[in-house]
């Protein structure tokens, strides 16, 4: 692929991307709007105040200021990246979400690779030895683990660790007492293990169950028949005809997964009391907390976008199969 | 040898020979029983005793799932919680389905038409899907109101976009073109010709949203929206177990979501089972 056809993959794609947050923007707002949260309550949260309060007070919200009005300033400060000011933390919508985003982060590139590579592993040896118990086995996991609710794979896995066999600290990310920025790496650690243990239990089924039916079918195919009978065979004719066809599209799946991910840290943390984006969404929710939800709703959703922007370009950039022409239909 | 037992295998099943097409059916109607019965019993439990003597007890005969805190039976508070959630599942998909054939025939309309369903596609499909129930349960001013509309207007992409490619592909054929030079409505051509095409898909792609809406009505119940405390849904009993956990009352846990699990896997095996059945390229093997 020559510079002009990136530049213009490029192109297309921040349009897209612009289209597609204005739009993601637009559309959580008017659905925060019309629910029946009153901003000056949610403020006020119970505290008493005279009627001429309220009215300052909403006419700072701006209550009574048509919806299209509303819109158009929500997304003029978002375009100057001020998300307004978080109503539990006291603090700059944008300053929360790059706090607690890192931590999560943390927690879903570790389970990210971790699912990735043991989910692909899993795949292989189980479509390798299709039929057999290691087979059934993974299978059997995977159906398992897709009907599971995530957050209940949590508890079991901090039943089993955290209070039978007392290994690792119940939830929080960082000792009672002590700030998170004063945390040791080693707590820290010890607080990222079961969640992303979990998360990665839970994430490794769909890449596990892609490359196992994938695999089988290249097994299958009739350019394997005729290695066999040149009488390749074993784990060499798996890893130089099986796994060159079946990495790429694997690595994709695993970077359009990023939404699911996402859903599953938001569980995970709830489960774990991890400090990260998850939660913090909850507790936004559960309190009112508009302008940190439509934060939070507007950085899930770059999230997910780049990772479906990464799973277009291992496709584009890695795959020599694919031609040049056919990424902007 | 084994190869033999394989071949038995296939001949023979349970008690007599039978064919795909019967194993399938009695595979259906044996899970379609266990759900049903499981609903039904839910709807008539009720007021579930309490009695502090019998409190967190472990899981016995007399009490197969344990008790809670308050002495009250697990089994009982697992089947109306699995009953309600049965219940919210079934509400979700029937908004889902109808707004994803809605769309779906919208899509046949015309380019526009079709841009804009794959646009709205898109976008339901660039939030992560529990943020976006999260969102719509909070429009709805939370309660079950909010849990059920969350649940169910979300679930209706995957099937949406199912419908539009069958759409697309339906639109290119020759009597659709006709009926248009026949001066027929776009409405009519759609329900009439493009309708009754994709109600098999339809009826696969109902049956597997209710796992999908099961499991999340789970989710957001146990992350504390809509529901309060006292009602009996799966994710309030677990996440009350969360309170639990560290003194070991392990079954508060364990079997809640166990019976959920086993629920989802029933209603994926009818799905993939009607799916064996409707599919005319599985249903004569």
């Amino acid at each position: 692929m020559n510079k002009n056809q990136l530049l213009k993959f490029f192109g297309y794609k921040l349009v897209r991307f612009v289209i597609l947050i204005i739009a993601v923007a637009i559309f959580s707002f008017v659905l925060l709007d019309l629910s029946p949260i009153d901003p000056v309550n949610a403020y006020l949260r119970q505290a008493a105040v005279s009627e001429a309060q309220r009215q300052i007070l909403q006419e700072y919200f701006g209550t009574n200021v048509p919806l299209t009005t509303k819109i158009f300033h929500w997304l003029l400060d978002l375009l100057q990246g001020n998300l307004g000011t978080s109503l539990i933390y006291r603090a700059p919508v944008i300053d929360v979400i790059f706090e607690k985003a890192s931590a999560s982060l943390v927690l879903m590139a570790i389970s990210w690779i971790l699912s990735g590579v043991i989910g692909f592993a899993m795949g292989v040896v189980a479509g390798k030895n299709k039929g057999s118990w290691i087979d059934k086995a993974v299978k059997v996991y995977c159906y398992a683990i897709q009907s599971a609710p995530s957050f209940w794979v949590g508890m079991l896995v901090l039943m089993v660790f955290a209070v039978y066999l007392g290994w690792f600290p119940i939830g929080f990310g960082v000792p009672i007492g002590v700030r998170s920025t004063d945390a040791t790496f080693m707590e820290w650690a010890s607080r990222l293990v079961l969640p992303a243990l979990t998360l990665s239990l839970v994430g490794l089924a769909p890449i596990a169950m892609y490359t196992r039916n994938e695999l089988i079918q290249v097994l299958s195919s009739d350019y394997v028949l005729f290695a066999k009978s040149r009488g390749e065979k074993g784990w060499d004719l798996v890893k130089n005809h099986g796994i060159r066809n079946i990495l790429l599209p694997a690595v994709t799946l695993q970077f359009l997964s990023f939404s699911e991910l996402f859903g599953g840290a938001v569980l995970v943390e709830q489960v774990f009391s991890y400090p990260g984006v998850g939660q913090t969404a909850v507790a936004a929710g559960l309190s009112s907390d508009v302008p940190l939800f439509l934060g939070i709703v507007i950085f899930s959703a770059i999230f997910v976008f780049v990772g479906n922007l990464l799973a277009d370009l291992s496709y584009y950039l890695i795959d020599p199969r694919i031609k040049e022409s056919e990424f902007n239909d | 040898m084994i190869k033999k037992r394989q071949g038995d295998d296939k001949r023979q099943w349970f008690l007599y020979p039978a064919n795909l097409r019967t194993k399938t059916l009695v595979i259906i109607a044996l899970s379609a029983i266990v759900i049903i019965s499981i609903f039904i019993s839910g709807y008539f439990i009720k007021d579930i005793p309490t009695s502090f003597i019998n409190a967190n007890k472990m899981p016995s005969l007399e009490h197969l799932f344990g008790t809670d805190w308050m002495g009250r039976d697990m089994l009982q508070r697992t089947i109306a919680g699995l009953g309600l959630s049965i219940m919210v599942g079934f509400i979700a998909s029937v908004v889902s389905t109808f707004i994803s054939i809605v769309l779906g025939l919208f899509s046949s309309f015309n380019k526009f038409a079709d841009e804009t369903v794959a646009g709205i596609i898109d976008l339901f499909g660039s939030i992560p899907h529990i943020l976006l129930i999260i969102l719509i349960s909070i429009m709805f001013g939370g309660g079950i109101m909010g849990v059920v509309m969350g649940v169910g207007l979300t679930h209706w992409t995957p099937l949406a976009r199912v419908l539009r490619s069958e759409v697309k592909e339906i639109r290119t054929k020759e009597y659709i073109h006709l009926s248009e030079n026949l001066g027929k409505s776009k409405v009519w051509i759609a329900t009439k010709h493009i309708f009754p095409l994709i109600v098999s898909q339809i009826i696969v792609g109902v049956i597997l949203m209710f796992p999908h809406a099961i499991m999340h009505e789970a989710a957001i119940t146990f992350l504390g929206f809509g529901l309060p405390p006292h009602e009996p849904a799966i994710g309030v009993i677990l996440a009350e177990s969360m309170n639990y956990l560290s003194s070991g009352y392990w079954w508060l846990a364990f079997y809640p979501g166990m019976s959920l699990l086993i629920v989802v896997l029933l209603f994926d095996l009818i799905g993939e089972n009607v799916e064996k059945l409707l599919n005319p390229e599985t249903a004569q093997e």
